[in-house]
């Protein structure tokens, strides 16, 4: 019994990462409606930025975020203002089309500059401390942190969209970007800025997993994977939707994988299939 | 006097129809003079252009962007590993089994994925390819997260000697190209042709003018997925070895047939083949640049997407007004009275 207990706090655990990349997609698909296959491989090139930025500097790697955040940011607003800008429209084909060949860039050239080795970022003790709550329950402080920033991101973007200028803007070439337009806003410099903020919190959640995970150029997609599910299952009404589909699927690993590891991701699929054929709308969306 | 008239021939169609007959009949006759590297590369082509233009049958016709056609690639390649090695079932008769098995799982398959609308359709065919690989890897009398070799018995059925075998698979390869290309240029002369037309168009107006919009995009992605592991199951007949990062790759099965359909031509006939003969020539002359390839590949289809989304025969059959075979209408003049 405490050892399923056990599986279930630590599934919420890494279930705040899963809403963490969940988040930046779900960001970017309501603000123009487009889905980036790519999200996974940004997420796993923040790794590799925050890897180079380790042991280039000498940083701790969540001081590195420091350096991170911003460079992801850029890569963000100029990935938007480059490429995905030029392919938005009422036709889905083009966005999904390029956004798929930048991932597949992405990999390869990850690949050649890093080769296909596992790398881990080292953050010292804290990797290891832990909270112990029972015998067979402890909390390390490590995914515990993720926990909370996850939330602290969530709370952060709700404060953004209903509160600033910026969160208006968002609302606004959401709802209609045309009119948004006709009031004045420069559509393109709005969605580079919320990709920008897709790739700061991709940013924030590839270092976390790199440092509580090993990487390789190869692993983006499954990323992107964890992070789409946590969104269909949180239902696509808001960013509290989404936190509650990730810890939702990361429960459902979690105590798949206390059975036999051989079935953690899978379990995942699974799950995320049974609820689009029982609740389309989400286990967490409004009701249909 | 003279009046026009709506038809879908002309003398190019008549010319070029003729010429894919020929050409066919070419094809065929190379199992009687050509060389073993020659037979083997043939092949290759055969079930890349055959990939190319599933997928573009999916997404260029019907728009749906699948990048999971891997899952039906690798379970071919499996269930033909699993009857003919397993079961002792004569290889030629696995083939129709497969697309019947295919046919069969990509119905449940297909009613969850419609579920997810438009780009989220996309990644959703993604994670239902992962289902499927991870599904192999637990199935231990397949050889597990290993894979399984055909062993030398089974492979020798098709023939006595390595000569024999790739005449064998190159016939079966051309047979299976060509029922593919006839099944594609029959619907999209059919009513579910129109309809898909009248949907890339308007999806809203098509349904609102009757078409089972639904139904008819289920209908592709069946013939899709049950003509796709055909063809997985010959290019694994062909390796004589599987495994599930080889089987489910979406590498090898979706990203570089994705960049030859949207370099070739997307939503065209004969875009997808123009696209898999210009990758083959690119990897024979090219072979050695490994993961640069990739990037170059990508980045061209990028290219191609930003500056002309119909491709180079888009552009072609825009800027010149060609089309090769029968499948648009244009006004011709009819001959006087």
């Amino acid at each position: 019994m405490e050892h399923l207990a056990n599986a279930l706090v630590q599934g919420v655990m890494i279930g705040g990462l899963y809403s963490m990349f969940a988040v930046g997609l779900a960001l970017i698909f309501g603000v123009m409606r487009l889905v980036n296959i790519a999200h996974g491989d940004l997420i796993v090139l923040s790794a590799y930025v925050a890897l180079v930025a380790t042991q280039s500097l000498g940083l701790n790697p969540l001081v590195s975020l420091v350096v991170v955040v911003p460079v992801m940011a850029l890569v963000g607003y100029a990935l938007q203002r480059g490429l995905f800008n030029r392919t938005m429209g009422a036709d889905v084909l083009p966005p999904l089309l390029v956004s798929f060949g930048l991932s597949v860039i992405i990999q390869n050239a990850l690949l050649m500059s890093f080769s296909a080795d596992n790398r881990r970022l080292q953050a010292g003790s804290i990797e290891v401390a832990s909270v112990t709550l029972t015998d067979a329950i402890s909390i390390g402080v490590l995914p515990l942190l993720q926990l909370v920033l996850a939330v602290l991101v969530i709370f952060g973007l709700q404060l953004l969209l209903y509160r600033t200028a910026i969160g208006r803007a968002f609302r606004a070439v959401s709802d209609d970007p045309k009119v948004a337009q006709l009031m004045g806003l420069n559509n393109k410099h709005v969605f580079g800025l919320a990709m920008a903020l897709s790739c700061m919190i991709v940013a924030l959640a590839g270092v976390l997993l790199a440092i509580r995970a090993n990487f390789d150029p190869a692993t983006g997609p499954t990323r992107l994977i964890f992070g789409f599910e946590a969104v269909i299952i949180g239902g696509l009404t808001n960013f509290w939707g989404t936190l509650a589909g990730g810890i939702f699927l990361g429960v459902v690993q979690s105590v798949a994988s206390s059975f036999d590891p051989g079935w953690q991701i899978l379990a995942g699929h699974i799950a995320f299939l049974v609820v689009l054929a029982v609740r389309p709308n989400g286990l967490f969306g409004a009701a249909n | 006097m003279s009046g026009f008239h709506v038809t879908r021939s002309s003398t190019l169609t008549l010319v070029s129809s003729i010429g894919a007959v020929a050409l066919a009949a070419v094809l065929a006759s190379g199992a009687l003079w050509a060389s073993n590297d020659t037979l083997r590369l043939a092949t290759d082509v055969f079930l890349y252009v055959a990939l190319a233009c599933l997928w573009n049958f999916l997404a260029g016709y019907a728009g749906l962007v699948s990048v999971g056609q891997q899952a039906y690639v690798g379970l071919g390649g499996y269930v033909l590993f699993a009857l003919a090695a397993k079961a002792n079932m004569p290889v030629l008769y696995t083939i129709p089994l497969l697309g019947i098995v295919a046919a069969l799982l990509s119905v449940p398959s297909a009613k969850l994925l419609f579920r997810l609308r438009g780009a989220y359709f996309t990644i959703g065919s993604w994670v239902l390819a992962e289902v499927f690989r991870l599904t192999a890897i637990l199935i231990v009398p397949l050889g597990g997260g290993s894979g399984m070799s055909l062993p030398v018995r089974v492979a020798q059925t098709l023939g006595r000697t390595p000569h024999d075998r790739f005449v064998m698979t190159y016939l079966i390869a051309l047979a299976l190209l060509l029922a593919i290309l006839v099944m594609i240029f029959l619907v999209l002369r059919s009513r579910i042709g129109l309809a898909l037309t009248a949907i890339r168009d308007n999806e809203v107006a098509a349904r609102s003018n009757g078409v089972n919009v639904d139904r008819i995009k289920l209908v592709v992605y069946v013939a899709a997925a049950s003509a796709t592991a055909m063809v997985g199951g010959l290019i694994f007949l062909q390796r004589l070895r599987i495994s599930p990062d080889a089987g489910f790759s979406v590498n090898d099965w979706t990203a570089l047939i994705i960049f030859m359909v949207v370099i070739g031509g997307i939503g065209t006939f004969e875009g997808p083949i123009l696209g898999a003969l210009i990758y083959v020539f690119l990897r024979e002359t090219l072979a050695t640049l490994g993961p640069v390839y990739l990037i170059i590949l990508g980045a061209v289809a990028i290219a191609v997407m930003l500056v002309e989304p119909r491709g180079i025969w888009g552009f072609v059959r825009s800027r010149w007004g060609v089309q090769l075979l029968p499948l648009g209408f244009f006004v011709g003049k009819s001959p006087q009275r």
